[in-house]
């Protein structure tokens, strides 16, 4: 597959949005606000930057995504099926009885899942073991997380960075979706983490920091991380919860509640 | 074999299947030289990771091995392994199925003077219940070496129990345990003793001194708690009338409770359990616990006596 620019990234995106609004319309239940967030991170890791075959999904060099923010996979299964893991149809059974598309993602269900995740602060240890898999059998696959701004508030997350760092881990690329709400409302107020760079830094990481809905931003960031040895790296993607559906934007209340039949069309009004 | 700690013997196995198989990577949490997987670490550095005193990383990072391809055995102590690391075991390991080997190790009252907060009675209960997890609890160090041998050869998770004393060999150099299969130590036909872990050497003291008297034990090592061989525990029920259960665990939930479920469902059986009676250990030598919390073969007997008077 050709390298896509950045204005086909861009018509990806916006795909990848009204997959994700008819995803949740039509199982009424779900998580738009950290989808939506996120949609520009995935779709440059799946369309751009991941030596991936969605023919050999178990391929043992591919490069690996782990979406520890698991109650986001309505972006990570639209960009599996846009890229062509399985049928777009089945998009329309998520969250339903016999789905191979669950709540949370099952890496025994859908294709293309590296890690069972839903349980929030997991991801990035999986991670680290992968990673360490991938120095001791000298590979040079690269595994790719992407965390919620407020799972790092679990501990798990800092255990694993410490390890990261321990083990020098720069085949390690972190994504940190930092749309600034959480469920009972702004991280800031909920439990600060902040600051977010300068704990990172301290845990022995390289930072970035980023707008987390530019195409070229993101693509500059993984090229620099992939420069940084002996490290892994974190990439603090600045985004807009509900990103790209104005009523969900930056509202706390978009977290974990599908929008009604007419929300959804008026959100895919706004996707053209 | 000579008599040692099924932890050390834990050891030696994974230094033989480190040199057998190149995919065997260990995982510790500051606990090397404690779970003996300080042996692997000298022979293989590059294969051995030190997740430092960080649990819940410590079994995730195993899940992320495993899904490369890897087979992790992760050690620390049963307490922590099962408690701290609960629900990374639960979502991380046993729902992904991923080949994640648990070896646990400090497990029971037998941690002894470090007291309650490190003796792990309710381990075996919390591991049964997860779907996907396969539960060993070895009785001696050979049956610990060729446990950890089947555990790297089968696919999936499994939780190997472990024990800090030293405790007597019981089975002949070339036995192979076997997944799922109970195995019959000593015949008798007045009761079965169904124990595991070092509870099964004080059941077979307990037929010796019960033959002395006329009673005439069985006694079955039931070292796989899941899945657990039903058929020989229907078949002691059906041939004795009569069963106790002995275990180095609470007896809610362990093996007591599973043997409990077989009997009420297929063969409603009088059945008396020996273990931690719903409560908290405390410090003290590892045999003055086993004494004071009623884990001696003398009080596998008088479980007898007491299944006896109940048998019909």
């Amino acid at each position: 597959m050709d390298k896509p620019d950045v204005q086909q990234l861009e018509g990806m995106a916006k795909q990848i949005r009204r997959d994700i609004i008819r995803m949740l319309v039509e199982s009424a239940s779900g998580h738009p606000g950290g989808s939506l967030s996120a949609v520009e991170i995935v779709t440059a890791l799946y369309f751009q930057e991941m030596r991936i075959d969605s023919a050999n999904p178990r391929w043992p060099d591919r490069d690996r995504f782990i979406l520890s923010k698991g109650h986001a996979a309505p972006v990570l299964f639209s960009a599996l099926a846009e890229r062509g893991y399985f049928p777009k149809e089945e998009l329309l059974t998520f969250r339903k009885i016999n789905s191979r598309l669950q709540g949370h993602p099952d890496m025994n269900k859908a294709p293309g899942v590296e890690m069972s995740t839903g349980s929030l602060g997991q991801g990035m240890s999986a991670a680290v073991g992968m990673a360490l898999a991938g120095k001791l059998d000298k590979k040079d696959y690269r595994i790719f997380v992407l965390l919620g701004d407020g799972e790092v508030e679990e501990g798990q997350v800092w255990e694993a960075a410490m390890a990261a760092a321990q083990y020098k881990l720069d085949n390690i690329t972190a994504f940190l979706d930092d749309n600034g709400l959480q469920i009972d409302g702004p991280c800031a107020e909920v439990m600060s983490a902040e600051p977010l760079d300068e704990k990172f830094k301290a845990f022995g990481w390289h930072v970035e920091k980023i707008n987390g809905h530019s195409f070229p931003e993101i693509a500059e960031a993984i090229a620099r991380a992939k420069k940084i040895k002996g490290k892994p790296t974190m990439i603090i993607a600045k985004t807009v919860k509900g990103k790209g559906v104005s009523y969900m934007e930056n509202q706390v209340g978009w977290h974990g509640n599908a929008p009604s039949r007419e929300q959804g069309e008026q959100a895919l009004a706004e996707l053209v | 074999m000579e008599n040692m700690a099924t932890r050390d013997a834990y050891g030696k196995a994974l230094v033989l299947l480190g040199a057998e198989n190149p995919d065997v990577v260990v995982l510790d949490a500051d606990l090397a030289k404690s779970t003996k997987t300080i042996d692997f670490l000298k022979i293989y550095p590059e294969r051995f990771f030190d997740m430092g005193i960080a649990e819940q990383n410590l079994i995730g990072t195993a899940a992320g091995l495993a899904a490369a391809g890897k087979i992790p055995f992760a050690s620390t102590f049963a307490i922590f392994a099962t408690g701290r690391a609960f629900e990374q075991i639960r979502n991380s390991v046993a729902y992904t199925k991923l080949n994640v080997k648990i070896a646990a190790s400090h497990a029971g009252l037998t941690v002894g003077e470090d007291g309650a907060s490190h003796q792990a009675v309710l381990d075996i209960a919390i591991m049964r219940a997860l779907p996907n997890m396969t539960v060993i609890v070895p009785a001696d160090p050979v049956e610990t070496m060729t446990a950890v041998f089947a555990a790297a050869a089968m696919k999936g998770p499994v939780y190997i129990r472990l024990g800090r004393p030293v405790v007597p060999v019981l089975f002949p150099d070339d036995y192979e345990f076997k997944v799922g299969k109970a195995v019959t130590l000593r015949e008798g036909k007045d009761v079965a003793i169904l124990a595991c872990g070092i509870m099964t050497a004080e059941s077979l003291k307990a037929a010796g001194e019960l033959e002395k008297e006329g009673i005439s034990a069985r006694v079955l090592n039931m070292s796989t708690i899941k899945p657990l061989d039903k058929e020989a525990i229907i078949k002691a029920a059906r041939e004795t009338g009569a069963l106790v259960t002995a275990e180095e665990h609470s007896i809610i939930g362990g093996l007591g409770g599973a043997v409990a479920e077989v009997l009420a469902e297929n063969a409603p059986t009088p059945l008396e359990r020996v273990g931690v009676k719903d409560t908290f250990g405390e410090s003290g030598k590892p045999q003055e616990l086993l004494v004071k919390y009623g884990l001696t073969a003398k009080d596998i007997k008088e479980a007898v006596y007491r299944v006896l008077k109940r048998k019909a």
